[in-house]
């Protein structure tokens, strides 16, 4: 019979809010970015999440890749804050242009700290 | 968001509650719906999430608030413990579905072939039912086996499955599709079963039927027209 303890073969990759609680168990210092609307093309629907530790670990995603870079960026600034924040990125945004919202998209994303 | 939150979302999960995650967008209050505490306003924004299975922003008394629905997962079960079965449940997992595997014969229901995952070594028909498949469950039989399949069938016939998917050449179902007459099936209860099941992509070998399989899982479930057979 198999060994009960082993790995499953067919383990999909964790979700980001349990990596967010095994480091925030470990002692990390942990944010949360939740997409919470998108408009046009995206390929993370409301509900998908990034999670960024201070040391700098990262789980998920939050877009195609375009954002990801601002979004830690802002991670770090609520992990230092304590506060959350509403970020928005999209066409009409000039911001997201510079971080390459390439595909046209939409989309408003709140991060908070884990406590 | 806290580290309670996350735990009793995890709960909700594994024991199939329906929750919405109620978050407020200006100061990061949080509920997870239905609690005591919680305004009615934001209940009825949550009831309503849950119904329609989305994710939304929604404005109550002036402040926006994030209401994510967490529906239990979609169930995929699996008749017929064979080789394309442990090709497809891979697969089925990374998207979110719970796999479960009916096969009364000893010798491919193994913990081996299948580890981790929910093994049923009894007769197809009344594991089946035993199951009670819902409109958030797809079924499919691929063990080629008149006397597993048809009574599988059968069962899945008299449920509200979302898909229901027969492996066989166009020659085998319709053999099948007599077989499933006689038992008392119309022409539309027959018409929901997809086969030859899975997509027409071309798929060569067990791992891209498998892969064919999911996708017209999917493509019914989120309603594409991909789904429709003529």
């Amino acid at each position: 019979m198999a060994n009960n303890s082993s790995p499953s073969r067919y383990a999909a990759p964790p979700d980001a809010l349990s990596l967010a609680v095994e480091w925030h168990e470990a002692g990390e210092v942990v944010a949360i970015a939740t997409v919470t609307s998108t408009w046009g093309s995206s390929p993370c629907p409301p509900g998908s999440r990034m999670v960024v530790t201070k040391s700098g670990r990262i789980a998920g995603s939050v877009s195609g890749g375009c954002i990801e870079g601002a979004v830690i960026h802002a991670a770090q600034e609520v992990i230092a804050s304590g506060q959350p924040v509403l970020l928005a990125f999209g066409v009409t945004d000039e911001m997201a242009w510079e971080v390459g919202l390439a595909c046209g998209g939409k989309v408003q994303i709140f991060v908070e700290p884990v406590s | 968001m806290r580290i309670s939150t996350i735990a009793a979302l995890a709960e909700a999960k594994r024991q199939r509650h329906p929750v919405a995650l109620a978050k407020n967008l200006m100061d990061g209050t949080e509920f997870l719906l239905p609690a005591p505490a919680a305004p009615l306003a934001l209940h009825e924004a949550a009831a309503e999430a849950l119904r329609r299975d989305h994710t939304v922003t929604h404005e109550i008394d002036g402040v926006l608030w994030f209401i994510e629905a967490h529906n239990p997962a979609p169930r995929l079960i699996l008749v017929g413990a064979v080789h394309i079965a442990q090709h497809l449940t891979p697969f089925a997992i990374a998207a979110g579905y719970e796999v479960t595997i009916i096969d009364p014969r000893g010798a491919f229901a193994t913990a081996a072939r299948f580890p981790g995952i929910a093994i049923l070594a009894e007769w197809p028909g009344p594991a089946l039912a035993a199951l009670r498949p819902d409109a958030a469950t797809a079924i499919v039989t691929l063990t080629h086996d008149p006397k597993l399949d048809d009574p599988a069938l059968d069962a899945a016939l008299h449920s509200a499955a979302f898909y229901i998917g027969a492996l066989g050449s166009r020659k085998t179902h319709a053999a099948r599709l007599q077989r499933l007459a006689e038992r008392g099936h119309g022409a539309a209860a027959l018409h929901r079963i997809h086969a030859p099941v899975g997509l027409a992509i071309g798929a060569s070998g067990q791992a891209e039927i498998a892969l064919s399989i999911i996708a017209e899982i999917i493509a019914t479930r989120r309603g594409s027209p991909l789904a429709t057979r003529s």
